[in-house]
C-alpha cells in the first residue's frame, strides 16, 4: 500500500509495525505529530503527553525494560531536558528495543536554537539513523528497533525539520508481531551504581566497535557513482537537495547511519572521486570525522554555519551559480510576523504589563516559551529576557537576590509562564523561589491548553494524549503546596484584576503567584470548560465612528481584528475575527468600542 | 524535470488543505510527489507556503529560488513576497484580495497599493477575486478550493477526477459547495 505521509507521520507508521507498544513525548515542533499520530492508534500501542521529555524517556526507558518495545519523541532542545537519562541508559542499554527521536530545527522556524542533536549521538555513544525522506522514516525506525535489541542500545533517530514536515510516498511494509520480552533482573546490567557502571563503560567501548562493523554493511550507507570529478558525502535532506542540484554530475555516498560513521566506505569513495564536498546542515560533525581519517574535503569552509542547506547554497558553492530571478521592487513590503491570535486569553497581561510605563521602568520580566512569547513584541514590548522551558522563573529568581543585594528595594523580577510549561520544568523553579526566599512575582498564564505546539493536552487539562479523562492537576494547589502564600486567580481579560494583582504583588514582601485562567481562544474546549467557563467567545464588538476619536488607544491592544483607518482617522473592529474578549472596549476612554447586540 | 508548485498566503488561509487536494490529484495522475511546509506559527496569522513538487523521480521536497513553475498566492502581498521562488518562465495565479499585516492594521506602515500592476509588468500573472467569489458562494473558506480549480486548469493533469477527490477529502455537508467552488475557479481563471 503506498501513501503519502509526512516524516512524522511515517516514524509513527514504523513504529506502529516494528511493534512499538509504549510511546511518550511531550510536544515540540517539528517532532509533535509522531505521538499526535500514535494517540489515535489506542489498539495498537499506549501513547502519552509527559510533564517533560526526560520524564517521557524515562517512562519509555522504564517499559522497554520492562519488556515492550518503546519509543520517545521530543524536538532537538527537548534532549537537553532528557540527556541525563540519554546518556547513562546508553550503558544500561535496553531490553526490548529503544528509539529516542530527536527532530532537529535547523533554520530555527521555530525553535530558540539550533543545536545540532547529532553531537548527542557522539558524546553518547548512541547509534544514530538520518532518514532523508519519509519511506526512509519508516524504513529505519523497523531497522533501529532491529539494531537496539541486537547491540543491547538505544538508538538515536535524527529528523530534521523537512524531513519531519515533507510528505512523500511510503509503501507500507508487513507488521510484525513482537513478543513481550519479561524483564530479568539483573542488576549488574540495570543498576547503575559506580561498581557497575565501571563495567558498563568497557561494554559500550567494545558496543562501538561492533556498530562500526554494522555501519559499512548497513544498507542505509551506500555509494552512488556517475561523473567522479565531484564527489557528495551526505547524510539526512542534503543528500536529497544534493542530487537536485547535481544530478548525475557527482557521484554520492549517501549516509543513513550516522554514528558510528562506515570509515573503509568513506576511504574508498575518497579513493574514487577527485574532489569531495561534505554537505551537511550546521555543524561540521560528519567533516571532523572524515578529516579526522587524512582525507581532505570541501566543508564548513565554504558552506555556510548556520540556516538550512537549501537547493540554492549547494549550487552557489559547487557550481558558482545561481537561477535566474525576476527582479521586483520589494522595497516597501510590510512583514507578515505572527500575532496573538484576536481574544486570546494572554492579551489582557501583557497589555497591562506594558502600559503602566511607571511600573514597567521598576520590573524586569522574565519571559519563557509558549504563543506568549509574543509579548515580546509590538505593541507590548513586555518581555526582557527568553532563554528556554522553565528559565522564566528562575531567571526572575537570581534577578530578584540581585535587587535585594544592590538594595533596589523598588525593583521586581516578573516571571510570566504558561500552564503547560509550569508542568514541564516551571515548578522545580517555583520551590526555588519558595525555598530561598525571593519576592518574584509568578504569572501563570493557564489558558487549559498546551496552545504553542497545536494544543495539545498536559497535567491541568483533565484529558490524556488518547483522549481519556485524566486527573486535572490544580496549580493553585500545588503553587500552595510548593509553599507560596500570596496566591490569587483572577481572569486576564477583567483589566482591572489584572491591574489589581499587578499592583498588590509589586507592594508584597514576599513571592507571589498570579494565576491568570482562561481558556486559549482556539481551544475545543472540553465539557469542564463549559461549565467553569459558560459559553466563550460568542461576542462580538464595534467601533462607533461617532464617539472614536481617532485616539488610536485600543491598538495597543495588539488585536488583529481592529484596524485603524488613517483616511476616517477611525478605528475599526472586522467582523469576521473579533471573539469579543472586550479587552479593547476596556481601553477605550471614549466608550466608543461597544458589545454587538444582537 | 521535476516541476514545482509553491501555495503561499496567510495563516488559516486554507492553503494546507488546498495544497493536499493537489498531492492526491498528482499521485492518482501516477506521479511520484514530494510536499514541504513550514507551518511554525501559522495558526497566528504569519506568512505560510506550501510546496509541492512532481515528476518521475522527486529528490528535493523544496521549490530552489527561481526554481518554481507556478505560485498561486492566497494574498496579493504574499505574492511579492515570494517572487524570487518563481522562474522567469513561470505563473502566478494570484486571489485579488487584501489582508492587512499588524503593521498596516496599526497605521504603522502602508499597503502597496499598486500591487496589481507591479506584479503583472514583471510577471506572467493571472488574477481572481476568490475571496469574493467565496462569499458569494456562501461560505468565505471554499476560497482555497476556487483557486485550486484555477490551478488545476493551469495544470490539466490527465486522468484526474476532481470532484471524486473533493468527495473523498471534504466532510459530506460541504461536498457541494467545495464543487461549485473547484468549477468556478477553473472555469472563471483567465490564464
Ligand atoms: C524543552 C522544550 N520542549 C518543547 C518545546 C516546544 N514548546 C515551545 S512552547 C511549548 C508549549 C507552551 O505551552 P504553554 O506553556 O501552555 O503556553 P501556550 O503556548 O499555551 O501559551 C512547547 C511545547 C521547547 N521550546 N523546549
Ligand atoms: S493559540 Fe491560543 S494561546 Fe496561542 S495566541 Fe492563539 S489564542 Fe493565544
Ligand atoms: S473584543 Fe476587541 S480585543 Fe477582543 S477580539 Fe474583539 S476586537 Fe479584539
Amino acid at each position: 500500500m503506498k501513501n503519502l505521509l509526512t516524516g512524522n507521520e511515517a516514524v509513527a507508521l514504523g513504529a506502529v509495525d516494528s511493534g512499538v507498544k509504549y510511546a511518550g513525548a511531550y510536544p515540540g515542533t517539528p517532532s509533535t505529530e509522531i505521538v499526535e499520530n500514535l494517540s489515535l492508534c489506542k489498539e495498537e500501542l499506549y501513547s502519552e503527553w509527559a510533564p517533560n521529555e526526560k520524564v517521557a524517556l524515562e517512562g519509555a526507558i522504564g517499559a522497554c525494560y520492562a519488556g515492550v518495545r518503546s519509543l520517545a519523541c521530543m524536538k532537538h532542545v527537548g534532549l537537553n531536558v532528557a540527556a541525563d537519562p540519554f546518556f547513562t541508559n546508553a550503558y544500561t542499554g535496553v531490553n526490548a528495543g529503544l528509539v529516542v527521536v530527536s527532530a532537529d530545527d535547523p533554520g530555527m522556524h521555530s525553535s530558540q536554537n539550533e543545536q545540532d542533536n547529532r553531537h548527542y549521538a557522539y558524546h553518547a555513544n548512541v547509534p544514530m539513523f538520518e532518514p532523508s525522506d519519509s519511506q526512509e522514516c519508516y524504513d529505519m525506525m523497523r531497522e533501529a528497533y532491529e539494531i537496539s535489541e541486537k547491540y543491547d542500545t538505544p538508538v538515536l533517530m535524527r529528523l530534521t525539520t523537512r524531513v519531519s514536515h515533507s510528505k512523500s510516498i511510503v509503501e507500507r511494509k508487513e507488521k510484525l508481531d513482537v513478543p513481550f520480552r519479561p524483564f530479568e533482573k539483573t542488576p549488574t546490567k540495570y543498576v547503575a551504581v559506580p561498581a557497575v557502571a565501571k563495567g558498563l563503560k568497557v561494554k559500550v567501548i567494545k558496543r562501538k566497535e561492533e556498530l562500526e562493523k554494522y555501519s559499512e554493511t548497513s544498507v542505509f550507507n551506500k555509494a552512488e557513482y556517475y561523473d567522479k570529478k565531484i564527489g557528495v558525502i551526505a547524510s539526512g535532506i542534503c543528500y536529497q537537495y544534493a542530487v537536485d542540484v547535481l544530478g548525475k554530475n557527482a557521484s554520492y555516498l549517501k549516509l543513513g547511519f550516522t554514528y558510528p560513521l562506515p570509515t573503509d566506505l568513506i576511504k574508498e569513495f575518497a579513493s574514487n572521486v577527485e574532489q569531495i564536498y561534505v554537505i551537511e546542515e550546521n555543524d561540521p560533525v560528519m567533516e571532523t570525522q572524515i578529516r579526522a581519517l587524512g582525507i581532505e574535503v570541501i566543508g564548513k569552509d565554504r558552506f555556510p554555519l548556520t540556516g538550512e542547506m537549501l537547493p540554492q547554497i549547494i549550487r552557489k558553492v559547487i557550481l558558482g551559480d545561481a537561477n535566474e530571478v525576476t527582479a521586483i521592487d520589494k522595497s516597501d513590503m510590510p512583514a507578515r510576523p505572527p500575532a496573538l491570535c484576536s481574544g486570546c486569553p494572554h492579551r489582557g497581561i501583557f497589555y497591562s504589563l506594558a502600559k503602566n510605563k511607571k511600573r514597567r521602568d521598576r520590573i524586569y520580566i522574565s519571559g519563557d516559551i509558549g504563543c506568549y512569547s509574543l509579548g515580546y513584541a509590538d505593541p507590548y514590548n513586555a518581555m526582557d529576557s527568553l532563554i528556554c522551558m522553565g528559565a522564566s522563573i528562575s531567571a526572575a529568581h537570581g534577578a530578584s537576590k540581585v535587587y535585594d543585594m544592590m538594595g533596589l528595594a523598588e525593583n521586581k523580577a516578573v516571571a510570566v509562564i504558561g500552564d503547560s510549561t509550569f508542568f514541564h520544568t516551571g515548578i522545580n523553579s517555583l520551590m526555588n523561589v519558595a525555598y530561598n526566599n525571593s519576592k518574584v512575582i509568578t504569572i501563570i498564564l493557564d489558558n487549559r491548553i498546551t496552545g504553542m505546539t497545536g494544543h495539545q493536552q498536559n497535567p491541568g487539562t483533565g484529558y490524556t494524549a488518547q483522549g481519556d479523562e485524566a486527573l486535572m492537576l490544580d496549580i493553585p494547589t500545588i503553587v500552595k503546596a510548593v509553599g507560596i502564600k500570596n496566591v490569587t486567580t483572577i481572569n486576564p481579560n477583567d483589566l482591572s484584576s489584572v491591574d489589581e494583582a499587578i499592583n498588590s504583588a509589586m507592594e508584597y514582601d514576599g513571592p507571589s503567584v498570579i494565576i491568570a485562567r482562561y481558556p486559549c481562544a482556539l481551544k475545543r474546549f472540553s465539557k469542564e470548560d463549559k461549565s467553569e467557563f459558560g459559553e466563550m467567545y460568542v461576542e462580538r464588538y464595534s467601533v462607533d465612528a461617532e464617539k472614536c476619536t481617532g485616539c488610536k488607544n485600543c491598538l495597543r491592544s495588539g488585536c488583529p481584528a481592529i484596524s485603524f483607518d488613517k483616511t476616517e482617522n477611525k478605528a475599526k473592529i472586522s467582523d469576521d475575527s473579533c471573539l469579543g474578549c472586550s479587552i479593547c472596549s476596556q481601553i477605550c476612554k471614549h466608550d466608543a468600542i461597544k458589545k454587538v447586540v444582537k | 524535470m521535476t516541476n514545482r508548485i509553491m501555495i503561499v498566503g496567510v495563516g488559516g488561509q486554507g492553503t494546507i488543505l488546498c495544497g493536499k487536494l493537489l498531492t492526491i490529484a498528482l499521485m492518482k495522475a501516477g506521479y511520484d510527489v514530494k510536499m514541504t511546509e513550514i507551518h511554525g506559527m501559522s495558526q497566528r496569522g504569519g506568512s505560510v507556503s506550501s510546496e509541492i513538487s512532481y515528476s518521475d523521480k522527486v529528490y528535493s521536497p523544496v521549490t530552489e529560488t527561481g526554481g518554481a513553475d507556478i505560485i498561486v498566492a492566497f494574498e496579493k502581498l504574499e505574492a511579492l513576497r515570494y517572487s524570487d521562488n518563481l522562474k522567469p518562465s513561470g505563473k502566478m495565479i494570484i486571489n485579488d484580495h487584501v489582508m492587512y499585516p499588524a503593521s498596516v492594521l496599526s497605521a504603522k506602515a502602508d499597503y502597496p497599493e499598486d500591487l496589481n500592476s507591479r506584479i503583472s509588468e514583471k510577471f506572467n500573472a493571472s488574477f481572481l477575486k476568490a475571496s469574493e467569489a467565496a462569499k458569494e458562494l456562501g461560505n468565505t473558506k471554499v476560497m482555497n478550493i476556487i483557486l485550486l480549480g484555477a490551478l488545476a486548469k493551469a495544470l490539466d493533469l490527465d486522468g484526474v477526477n476532481w470532484d471524486e477527490i473533493i468527495e473523498e477529502n471534504v466532510k459530506a455537508n460541504f461536498v457541494e459547495i467545495n464543487k461549485k467552488a473547484f468549477r468556478y475557479g477553473h472555469d472563471n481563471i483567465n490564464l
